[in-house]
């Protein structure tokens, strides 16, 4: 196409709102821009002057989608701030309640929000007529994280139960009995997943970056680790700003961040490249019938990552039941004294590392607060992919071009809502 | 002929929606055979601007926000908030504590320029708004309530009782035995008291019951040593509380 005037003002099947302009002329690229146009959330002001107890639970809002992660993380930060260490029951319960998120969280994109594009439609309503098995088996796994999270903290957008030092309610031992079973009922679901993947045409595009993820030397990292990236190796969570670079681009509301290269990568294709290894025996086996081989640079690649994860997830979560049935499931008492101080931490959201780094002041006051969230850390990365693929694809028809650009940027599962916002870069 | 429905998203965390969509198979097949859903942005590409019911979610923080739903209201029949944030203005609202200069700078520092924000108002505060679902999030159970109403043409029955009712319902030993403090007296109820029963307290994010008893949360903030002042403060939260207990 020599003349391409493309512009779509709020993506549909993202989180968020974020916009795509691309201009030809006689041939030529004059504008190619991922732009991010979410309102500011401003959360950094919302959090500050809040007491600790209160702190996670607005932290939570950040994200409906991934709102244990934000919970999580900012448990951490305040733990770490005032010096908690939570028990290995409390661990063990946060990794279960993060599993269901990320389960949840995955499912959603991989089945709703990229399949349409798989399968030629605009929404997954169609499918429920076309494709009806696949549809109701993606409910019920929706269904199985938000019954997981609802055992552990009451609810799993915006969870409850979880608090500074430990839970503030316990799961029954007949609720976790009945979630194993169905835990395992989800494996057969989602080798059924698996051999529809297959059939999948995933759109062949290369271009290495750097890729970021935590580290853990025990696990597939997920709540614990060091910042580990393909370029630069491990750096301790409390150095992320070195890391993170963040800048503000006139074109987004949100702010960009690079590492070594222009741009870096976080998210499920991230964590796979570092950390694939640790996959747990049937996430490592779907991941070679799927034909993804670390280290893989197709960003497009990203939803089969994603679907790996969620059967990592639910053998661990089936791990971790039965670990907490040895051990048994106690009240613990959490004892929790507020001082001043800082506290730094991070996790692997679904979408890629975050980071919530808190001040807090006299009495368990928050006094400041930066939370740097993965989407945003993943714009920079998106635009230059499209300026590799553009050029690619131009010959194409201009419905096929929009087309294979609005995939790429869903590829990502933008998570926009939380993107946007703010960031101080230093303290004061 | 099925009434088309449309989702909208203004300023929040899009948890409302997605909460939307947890239903089990037959219950979303069931949902589609009494609406159209023919504007649903995070989960569907096709967009109409014709519709009759339109739910709205998130808080109006922006210029063009403003002008986005009040398009909306021309359009649609019925429009329907959709949790805390568009009810009663939820979370975001806490930005205004302070002038949004300082919000730009705190978050932006030298950048702060770029960017331009209004303080958050819930959507009525801009439009008229004729139905209610409460809560962050509302259950969806309640959502989906509300829809059927609205397909019977009927009012959506929610609770004008506080949350305390639902409380001791389920069984909870009242927080502020636990030395905490709670909004449940003064909140609506509808949730099941889902906070308490978690092992929390109440933090008011369905907004107030038509006509608090605000007595009653005085003398209870009294017989356990507390003041109006540390309630507020720490309820700032969804912004409910302030106007009652001054």
């Amino acid at each position: 196409m020599t003349q391409v005037n493309i512009n779509v003002h709020h993506l549909t099947r993202v989180e968020g709102h974020g916009n795509i302009v691309l201009n030809v002329n006689e041939g030529k690229i004059e504008e190619l821009k991922w732009i991010v146009s979410e309102s500011p959330r401003f959360f950094e002001v919302m959090m500050r002057d809040r007491y600790y107890e209160d702190v996670n639970h607005i932290a939570s809002r950040i994200c409906g989608i991934c709102s244990i992660s934000h919970s999580t993380v900012s448990l951490q930060a305040t733990e770490k701030a005032f010096g908690v260490k939570p028990s290995e029951q409390t661990i063990l319960l946060r990794k279960l309640l993060f599993n269901a998120e990320v389960i949840e969280s995955h499912i959603l994109h991989i089945m709703f929000l990229a399949a349409p594009d798989f399968l030629g439609v605009g929404s997954v309503f169609p499918l429920i007529n076309t494709h009806k098995d696949i549809v109701v088996m993606s409910l019920r796994l929706k269904r199985l994280s938000y019954n997981l999270a609802e055992a552990l903290a009451g609810r799993k957008t915006h969870p409850l139960s979880c608090i500074v030092g430990g839970f503030a309610k316990l799961p029954q031992y007949s609720e976790l009995e009945d979630l194993r079973k169905r835990l395992e009922d989800a494996l057969i679901d989602l080798a059924t997943i698996v051999d529809l993947f297959k059939t999948l045409k995933i759109p062949d595009f290369q271009r290495e970056t750097e890729y970021i993820a935590l580290k853990d030397e025990n696990e597939y990292a997920f709540i614990s680790g060091q910042i580990a990236s393909s370029d630069t190796g491990l750096t301790p969570v409390e150095n992320y700003l070195k890391v993170t670079n963040e800048f503000c681009v006139p074109q987004s509301t949100a702010k960009y961040t690079k590492n070594a290269r222009d741009s870096y990568m976080v998210g499920a294709l991230a964590r796979f490249n570092i950390n694939h290894e640790q996959l747990l025996p049937k996430a490592k086996n779907a991941a070679a019938e799927l034909g993804l081989v670390a280290p893989n640079i197709n960003p497009f690649m990203i939803t089969v990552a994603q679907l790996i994860e969620v059967i990592h997830v639910v053998e661990q979560s089936i791990q971790i039941i039965d670990r907490l049935f040895v051990t048994g499931i106690k009240e613990e008492p959490h004892q929790v004294n507020p001082k001043r101080g800082r506290g730094i931490a991070s996790v692997e959201a679904p979408r890629g590392i975050l980071f919530h780094d808190y001040t807090y002041g006299e009495g368990g006051i928050l006094k400041e607060a930066n939370c740097i969230i993965p989407t945003n850390q993943n714009h920079n990365n998106i635009q230059k992919d499209f300026e590799a693929l553009v050029p690619i694809i131009l010959q194409q028809p201009e419905d096929e071009i929009r087309h294979t650009m609005e995939m790429l940027v869903r590829a990502y599962d933008p998570c926009i809502s939380c993107s946007a916002h703010m960031l101080r870069v230093s303290f004061k | 002929m099925k009434p088309k429905v449309a989702f909208f998203d203004f300023t929040g965390c899009e948890g409302c929606q997605l909460d939307a969509l947890n239903l089990d198979a037959e219950d979303l097949i069931d949902l589609l055979n009494g609406i159209d859903i023919v504007n649903f942005r995070e989960v569907m590409t096709e967009r109409s601007d014709n519709y009759e019911i339109a739910f709205v979610e998130g808080s109006i923080t922006t210029e063009g926000e403003i002008e986005r739903i009040k398009k909306i209201r021309e359009q649609a029949k019925t429009v329907v908030a959709l949790g805390a944030c568009a009810g009663i203005g939820g979370v975001n609202c806490l930005k205004n504590h302070v002038p949004m200069e300082e919000a730009l700078r705190i978050v932006y520092g030298k950048d702060a320029k770029y960017y331009n924000t209004i303080p958050a108002r819930p959507a009525d505060a801009v439009i008229k708004v004729d139905h209610y679902v409460r809560g962050c999030p509302p259950s969806t159970s309640e959502l989906v309530k509300v829809i059927k109403a609205l397909l019977l043409n009927k009012k959506p029955d929610i609770p004008n009782y506080p949350v305390c009712v639902e409380c001791k319902m389920a069984g909870n030993i009242c927080v502020y035995e636990k030395g905490q403090t709670c909004l449940g007296p003064v909140t609506r109820a509808g949730c099941n008291a889902i906070c308490i029963t978690s092992g929390r307290y109440c933090w008011g994010c369905r907004g107030l019951v038509d006509e608090p008893n605000i007595q009653s949360q005085k003398d209870i903030l009294n017989k356990y040593g507390l003041t109006a002042e540390q309630v507020i403060e720490k309820f700032k939260i969804y912004d409910t509380c302030s106007e009652v207990l001054k």
